[in-house]
């Protein structure tokens, strides 16, 4: 018997997004590590990991590619959950009672709260803008086609991109270790129903309800 | 092509002061090219070809005479030939040559990535040290003056060096050796801003009102300088920059942004892990499980 038909078990993530999910977390990384190199010379040496400097330079556009790519089907997967609504913005407002787990404050969440809504809206900003302007400073194939001028304005915001989304990016590793049983749900698929109340409530009785007839909406 | 006969004074990607105890105390070099004296014969072209060993490919008649069309990794140097009908009706053929400009403050040097890829000796010289090259292009973006190309051989950055090499042992650069009319001149920078102020004096004796020396501030002047007919139209000489200087977006890229994103990036797990310590982890009790079984 699965992880997945255990009675406590609440299916949260499918092996495919899973799957993706971490994929992209490896592009992500490697795509980090390799751009801050060319970012700041007291990181250039990350340019070792990659087999030097020339290295860095020919492998980043592609690492950056392919985790622009897994990204944007991750987030085509994940889109339709991650709409801001009103009570979104009422738990932003009371980031106060999140940072300091006071969820009994909060209004009631489902798959996704204000924050992660938030979150998954700058990574969509942020990746489309480094994919964009990757491309056109991607000197060996493309930037032949563009002005100095478009060149040097891509150059800075593939650079604030970058910045926020590794920003961006800690936050969600903090907020998934902070809150216990989230890697769990993204490595084994599954959360328990308890997790599922305490984070997600609406979601929970969303599942429990069409899960199981007999304990519907009354 | 590291020259320990010439002391750096900038490294491109580097933190740190460059050792700086030995300066050029003689005074910084500086190559003058007088437009007013060229009389487009190419033996620069062709004494830094033979000097670097470097041979282009044989292009294409372009419809002038200007030869290869444009700067190349294996062209350091090019006239530039440009017609230009001035108010009188009579036709100027105003030849530059074209080529580094070897900036004060280079913006190839503050856009470069790779330690030690670009520097700047206390002469003055801004020299590429290929070895270092990474071939990103950073340089072809930071540059005011579109001067370093990327070859497609072995994708590193190349450009005129001013001739280091020669310099450093006490010769003029190649073309300066070439020029057959006194055209290009070498020496001090000091001796050849007197010596362009006699010359624009003279131009200005025989009619030329807007003579004057191109030694522009913006990029804290340079060591390669023209004598200009027309000084107050640079861009007559085949687009020459009226007012060369590095980009805004290139200085905020290489410059703020750097500092602020790394410390935004450290602050950012700082307050996740004292987040950790202060808060602790947000975790599921058994009594969050008993009400989840009830809520259901």
């Amino acid at each position: 018997m699965s992880d997945n038909q255990r009675r406590d078990s609440l299916v949260r993530y499918s092996a495919e997004l899973r799957t993706n999910h971490w994929l992209n977390a490896i592009a992500f990384v490697l795509a980090a590590l390799s751009g801050l190199a060319l970012f700041h010379p007291a990181l250039f040496w990350f340019s070792n990991l990659f087999g030097g400097g020339p290295w860095t330079r020919i492998l980043h556009p592609f690492i950056g590619l392919t985790a622009a790519l897994i990204f944007l089907m991750l987030a085509a997967a994940l889109w339709g959950d991650n709409r801001m609504k009103p009570a979104d913005w009422q738990w932003l407002k009371q980031w106060r009672d999140v940072v300091n787990s006071r969820e009994d404050r909060l209004p009631e969440v489902g798959r996704y709260n204000g924050g992660q809504k938030l979150l998954f809206l700058v990574l969509v900003i942020g990746m489309v803008g480094l994919l964009l302007s990757g491309l056109v400073i991607w000197r060996a194939y493309f930037s032949h086609y563009f002005p100095v001028g478009l060149i040097r304005l891509a150059s800075l915001v593939h650079a604030v991109c970058a910045f926020t989304l590794i920003c961006a990016i800690l936050v969600h590793i903090y907020a998934g270790f902070w809150v216990r049983g989230s890697v769990d749900a993204m490595v084994r698929g599954t959360v328990t129903r308890g997790w599922a109340w305490k984070h997600h409530r609406a979601w929970f009785r969303q599942i429990t309800h069409a899960a199981n007839p007999r304990t519907g909406p009354n | 092509m590291a020259l320990q006969s010439l002391d750096i004074v900038r490294r491109s990607a580097t933190t740190m002061p460059e050792p700086s105890v030995r300066q050029s105390y003689a005074g910084k070099v500086a190559k003058l090219i007088d437009t007013t004296k060229c009389i487009g014969c190419k033996a620069c072209q062709v004494a830094c070809m033979e000097w670097n060993d470097l041979r282009d490919e044989i292009g294409t008649n372009v419809g002038g005479y200007q030869n290869p069309a444009d700067l190349s990794d294996r062209s350091w140097t090019l006239m530039r030939f440009a017609e230009y009908e001035n108010p009188k009706g009579d036709l100027e053929w105003l030849i530059r040559k074209d080529g580094c400009m070897h900036c004060a403050d280079p913006g190839c040097l503050k856009a470069c990535p790779s330690p030690g890829a670009i520097v700047q000796y206390s002469n003055g010289i801004v020299d590429f040290h290929e070895e270092n090259c990474i071939g990103c292009g950073y340089c072809v973006t930071g540059c005011p003056f579109d001067i370093p190309r990327i070859s497609k051989k072995d994708k590193k950055a190349y450009k005129c060096t001013l001739c280091s090499d020669r310099v450093a042992v006490g010769l003029e650069p190649a073309c300066i050796k070439a020029c057959p009319t006194g055209a290009l001149v070498f020496g001090t920078k000091e001796d050849m801003q007197q010596h362009a102020a006699e010359r624009v004096a003279d131009l200005k004796s025989r009619g030329f009102d807007q003579a004057g020396l191109y030694d522009p501030a913006g990029v804290g002047g340079t060591h390669v300088m023209y004598v200009l007919h027309h000084a107050d139209q640079p861009a007559l000489y085949s687009g020459l920059a009226p007012d060369p200087h590095i980009s805004a977006m290139v200085s905020l890229w290489k410059g703020a942004s750097k500092p602020v994103a790394l410390a935004a990036m450290a602050l950012t797990a700082l307050v996740g892990f004292f987040h950790f310590v202060r808060v602790g982890r947000n975790e599921v009790t058994p009594a969050d499980e008993a009400a989840a079984e009830k809520g259901s």
